[in-house]
Parts: structure tokens; sequence; C-alpha cells
């Protein structure tokens, strides 16, 4: 079972850095762990803390201005390593949706199944989204699953969002993919008979 | 009807079923698993107090988090101890073949899989990594995913995945003199984009790319996925049968012309129709160097870091922070720069054909002494080879070392961390901030440039040297 989302109204943490690869959300040195929790204490570690572990207080993260469940990124966000702990470490500090124009796919699945929603929006709207938070850091973001769409509640702009419609069940729902495929067992196994 | 793709006809017979508008389902024949990114998926399974489905379909083998040097003795950090013990005590439940520290097979699991006969055309191969794109060498579609999916495999040997679109990159005619695999695909991301094959499956064909050996191909699909890409593939050939033939897991006698027979029919019909497609010629295609913090930002060792106006005005500030990062000036020359380091190794290129090349390169010179080289054999086969070979002696005449197998500074998980600040030419795939180490900068080249770096100390384009030694003979 994941966390089930519905809707959420937040507001946002911008990021506005593009290609954010998932060696800067959770350096490799902290991949050692054998379970999938406090990953949010390392996320971005290296943009966040200095060598000393004093936090970098130009960094958004340590910007008391910007808090929410919501981080806004540029585009191609999640690229490179397919390390799950990626999404655990988003999902860990509390985020519940990462908004960019582009997304790396592996970080996309490994987001969705781990209950954090991506909502892949327009370089426009997304450059309307950064300037809204520049101009009111307390400004909120609304996104409705069901009708798949993010409003800048103060201005009501919106935009529609693509996702999977069995992804966007899921999510609704709950439901993970074991669930799913062990459902399945019968058919995967009349699978492997037909093929040898 | 119009033809089928190599990757359509792959993919289409491993669909058990499909979601209606949602992903399918899809068996897969060969899963990789390390022990960096499994402990949690087998963790899930005994929170559900489930089996391994299809143990006889898996491997496992330590590699990411494994010491390159004394590894006869036990870890020394704790956490990376306690995951390389986790993973044997996992497999050991779960009844699943492991090459541990020590076991002649171990590796990167990327070189290990090819080099056992593992990885066979027209297969489906995952594994908790995204350079499972290696795989695709042989023509079969292979690709990197995530601990939830690990585990979704384990459970069911079958993943719920959308399906890519399919892109094919042509590269044809002749490559030049010192121009390798590397810098083909180096080539090609600066060309599409460190995003540019987001949401593709790409095949790679043309007659540059069928000139290239096994080992070669691999390093070119290995990088796919730096250009966002799932994975890359290349249809099978006389070289890949060639290669397959008499390794440890590949199939026997009739068995193999059967299997050969079947593999044959794997390849694109000519009507096939892909949604996207480039050709670049190779005359095209020089030693390449990347200046940026993604593979994409790469260019021809001859030329400069672009300056700003070459860049589109929205990605600017992407650009000089990356630059920044990097202490490089938009416009400045690579050639002659001061380096630090030199890494040679990764499941890029940490194969025997990448060590031989190094090897033949450094011989008879000596290494600069402002150079720290780490010289990262990609598996155990690949060291003992080299030292039957004779390349030891050749390295350690010159200067350099072979250390033991892993992934090393590629990812930098274990001690083999470059400095803050050091600059460091590497052969492994990635040059994002940190990646090598904290503060490290890093740039991707082949492993020829990256010889010619050891010895001269500076970037340098490897054609210089073979050129002046040319003329010496
Ligand atoms: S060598 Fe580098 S890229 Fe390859 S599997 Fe290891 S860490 Fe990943």
């Amino acid at each position: 079972m994941i966390e089930k989302f519905i809707n959420l109204e937040s507001t946002a943490v911008p990021l506005a850095v593009e290609n954010v690869d998932t060696d800067q959300i959770i350096p490799a040195r902290f991949l050692k762990a054998t379970t999938r929790d406090g990953f949010g204490e390392n996320l971005f570690r290296d943009w966040r803390y200095d060598k000393s572990g004093n936090p970098k207080p130009d960094f958004v993260l340590n910007d008391p201005t910007y808090y929410g469940a919501i981080l806004v990124a540029g585009k191609n966000f999640g690229s490179g390593s397919s390390r799950e702990h990626a999404a655990w470490a988003v999902h860990d500090y509390g985020f519940k949706v990462v908004v960019s124009s582009f997304f790396a796919d592996i970080f996309k699945n490994n987001a969705l199944n781990n209950g954090v929603l991506p909502v892949q929006v327009s370089e426009e709207f997304l450059q309307k989204v950064f300037e809204a938070i520049e101009k009111d850091p307390n400004t909120k973001l609304k996104v409705d699953l069901p009708e798949q769409t993010i409003t800048i509640v103060a201005s009501g702009t919106r935009e529609s969002f693509d996702i999977n419609p069995y992804k966007k069940e899921c999510l609704l729902n709950g439901y993970d993919d074991i669930d799913y495929l062990l459902s399945m067992t019968e058919k995967i196994e009349a699978f492997e008979k037909e093929r040898v | 009807m119009t033809g089928k793709t190599l990757f359509d006809k792959i993919w289409d017979a491993h669909v058990v079923s499909e979601i209606k508008g949602g992903p399918s389902v899809l068996y897969i024949d060969k899963h990789l698993i390390h022990e960096v990114t499994s402990p949690q998926a087998f963790a899930g399974l005994e929170e559900r107090d489930l089996k391994v489905f299809r143990p006889q379909n898996t491997v496992a083998t330590p590699d990411h988090n494994v010491p390159t040097i004394d590894q006869h003795l036990p870890i020394k950090d704790e956490l990376s101890r306690f995951q390389v013990s986790k993973l044997a005590e996992n497999c050991k439940k779960h009844g699943i073949t492991l090459y541990g520290l020590n076991h002649p097979y171990q590796g990167i699991v990327h070189v290990i899989g090819p080099q056992l006969g593992l990885t066979q055309p027209g297969m489906t191969i995952v594994c908790g990594d995204s350079h499972t794109s290696t795989h695709g060498a042989f023509g079969n579609v292979a690709f990197g995913i995530g601990t939830s999916e690990v585990e979704m495999v384990l459970a069911t040997q079958c993943i719920l995945q959308p399906k890519p679109k399919r892109m094919r990159i042509n590269v044809e005619g002749e490559l030049g003199e010192g121009v390798t695999a590397k810098d083909v695909v180096l080539y090609i991301i600066s060309k599409i984009s460190a995003s540019g094959g987001t949401g593709y499956f790409i095949e790679y064909a043309g007659s540059a790319i069928r000139s290239l050996s096994m080992e070669g191909r691999m390093t070119v699909c290995n990088m796919s996925i730096e250009s966002g890409a799932r994975g890359g593939m290349i249809a099978p050939d006389e070289k890949t049968f060639d290669y397959i033939q008499g390794r440890e897991f590949a199939p026997k006698g009739a068995e193999f012309d059967a299997a050969v027979a079947r593999w044959k029919e794997l390849y694109s019909d000519d009507d096939a129709v892909f949604d996207k497609e480039y050709t670049y010629e190779a005359s095209d295609i020089e030693p390449m160097i990347t200046y940026g913090t993604n593979p994409g930002m790469g260019t021809k060792i001859v030329s400069s870091v672009p300056s700003l106006d070459d860049i589109p005005k929205s990605e600017q500030s992407s650009y000089s922070k990356s630059l920044k990062y990097m202490q490089f000036e938009p416009g400045e020359a690579l050639s002659g720069k001061p380096v630090d380091f030199v890494f040679v190794g990764s499941c890029t290129n940490g194969r025997i054909e990448d060590l031989r090349a190094f090897a033949d390169f450094v011989k008879g010179k000596q290494k600069a002494d402002n150079i720290t080289a780490w010289i990262v054999p990609g598996s155990k086969q690949v060291e003992k080879q080299a030292k039957e070979e004779g390349l030891e002696e050749i390295l350690n005449a010159a200067g350099f070392e072979l250390r033991q197998p892993g992934c090393s500074a590629c990812l930098a998980m274990n001690d083999d961390k470059i400095p803050e600040g050091a600059l460091a030419v590497s052969t492994s795939n990635r040059n994002f901030e940190g990646r090598q180490g904290p503060g490290a900068r890093t740039m991707l080249a082949s492993p020829i440039t990256a010889a010619a770096v050891a010895i001269t100390g500076r970037i340098i384009d490897p054609r210089e040297l073979m050129l002046s030694q040319k003329e010496l003979a």
C-alpha cells in the first residue's frame, strides 16, 4: 500500500535549477542504508550543507521564507541514477508533489511508486509558478488529482497535467503495483508455460 | 502492415497482459541485483511474507559499495560491510546465485552479465541500476529500475511498465584514428542533450556502430541513460554470436545453433517506423570530453568551452552554475588544462579492451607527476585477464597500479573519492556535481584520452601523441 493522494493545497518551495540529477537529490555516499527511512535528512545534501555539516543559508531549503509540501524545480528533474532513494528522500522530507516542466522517466516511476506525484507542466506555466512564489512566498498551489489540474490559487491560473490512468487509480486508492502483479500470478505462470 | 522495430519485437514477445490505458505487464528473463538497491526490496518481500518467484532467473553480485584494495580483508566501513553481508544473507535465504567478494566471477553487474554469457539477444533484462542499458549491445531490451520495481520482479518475475517510444540513431561511415566508442556516445549525447532521449528506447544502427567491437557497443549502449533514454540496443550479428559462444551460461552445441537461428530474426524490419530518427556522420566525430556537470555538456577536446552566446537564454543560468562548479570560463580552451586525477574503470570503460587500450598507450612512457591514477578493472575476470596478458606489468612500469574490481570512483560510495576541487578525467559515465566525491570536478573521456592525460598531466587530444609516436617510428 502507498499513501493515498487525492488533492493538495500547499505553499511551495522553489528550486529554479535545471537538470537536478539524482546524485544531487541524494549523494551516493548516503545510499548505504538497508531501510527506506531517514533519507530526508540528506535530501540535496551537498547543496544544503557545507563540509562541516552547517546549513548553507543561501540554499532554498534553509530559507524559512519558503515552505510547504510542493517542490517546484527546473526542467529535467531526477535525471541520472535509478536510485529510488531519491524518491524516498523527497517523500521523507515531506514533499508530496514535485512540479517541473520535464521529468526523467525512472524518477517519475519511482516517485509514483512512493505516493509522490510528479506534475509535469508547460515551461510557461512553470515560469508563472516561479514568479508567483517569488512575489509572494505564501502563495498556494492547488493540485487536484481527480481533475488532473494544478492551479495557482491567488490568480486562478490553471493547467491540466497528464497521468497514466492506471497510476492515477493507484494513487487515488493507495494501491501499489505489487498487489496488482500478485493478483496476476496465474496468468504469469501460463505465460511461462506457453513460452517453452 | 508496417514492419516492426527490433525493440517492438522483443517487448511484444514479453507482454503477459496489458492494462487498458495503462502499463504492460512485462515478463523479465534476467534480473541482476546488487547490494545497494536490493535490501529494501527483500525487506518488502518479507513484510508481505513472499518468496522470490523465480530465484533461478536472478543473479547477484556486490559492486557499488566494495573497496578496491585489500578485498580479502573484512570491509572496514561498517555500513558498507553490513550492506554487502545483507545481500549475501538475502541471496542465501531465497536461493539466488551470488558472486560475492573474492569469487572469481564478482564484478560490476553490467560487466559480468555479458562476460558470463548471462546476457543474450532477445531477452528482457532489468537491474536496480540505470546503466542496465549496457546489455542492450547484445540486442535485448535491458533497462534500469527502482527498488519498488526490484521488489515486483522478485515477487512475480514481472514489472509494470509503460511502453517507451522508439528512436533510432544511425552513425554512418568510418571512425577516424583515435576515435572510440566513448567518443561516439559522448558526441551523440552532446547533440541530443541530457534529456533528448527521455521517453524513448534507442536503437543504434549504421555502419560505424556495426564496426564497433562488442565491448565498444556496450560502451555506447551503457550511456543511453545519459541522454535520458530508458535503454539502448543494437541488433545482434555474427560479432554478437561469436562473443557469446563458449561463455559459461551461453547455450551449448545444438542449443546454441538453435538460439543463433532465433537471434538472427532480431532486427528492425526495413519498413519499421521510429518515432524519432537521427543520422550522424562518423567523420564528424573527434575525440570528445565533457566540460560541464551533465554528460550532454561535451565537446571536441580541441575546441573550447562554449561561450554564453551559444547557449539558449532560458538555459544560461543553469549553464553558468555548471561552469562555476567546474571552475571554467565560457569560451576558454580545454586543451592544456592541468589535471589532478585519472580514473579508468566503470561499466562504461572498465572492460579488458579498455585496459588494453590504456596500457598500449602508456607503454614505455611514464605517468605525469601531478597525476594520481586509479585503474579499476570492471570484474575479477577482467583483473585476471589483465594480469595474464601482461597489462599489469606494462602499467606498473609506467608508474600505474591496478586496483581490485568494483564501481569505485564512478560513484564514490566507497573510499575512492576524488578530493574536493580536484579535476579528474574519467572513463566513467557521469560528471554530475559531486558524483566522484563532494566538490570533485569530472571530465568524461575515452580510455585513450585518459591515457594521454595521465602521461602529460594535462588535457590533450590523444591524437597529438599518436602522431608523434608514428613520426618516431
Ligand atoms: S560503474 Fe558506475 S555507472 Fe556502472 S553500475 Fe557502477 S556505479 Fe553505476
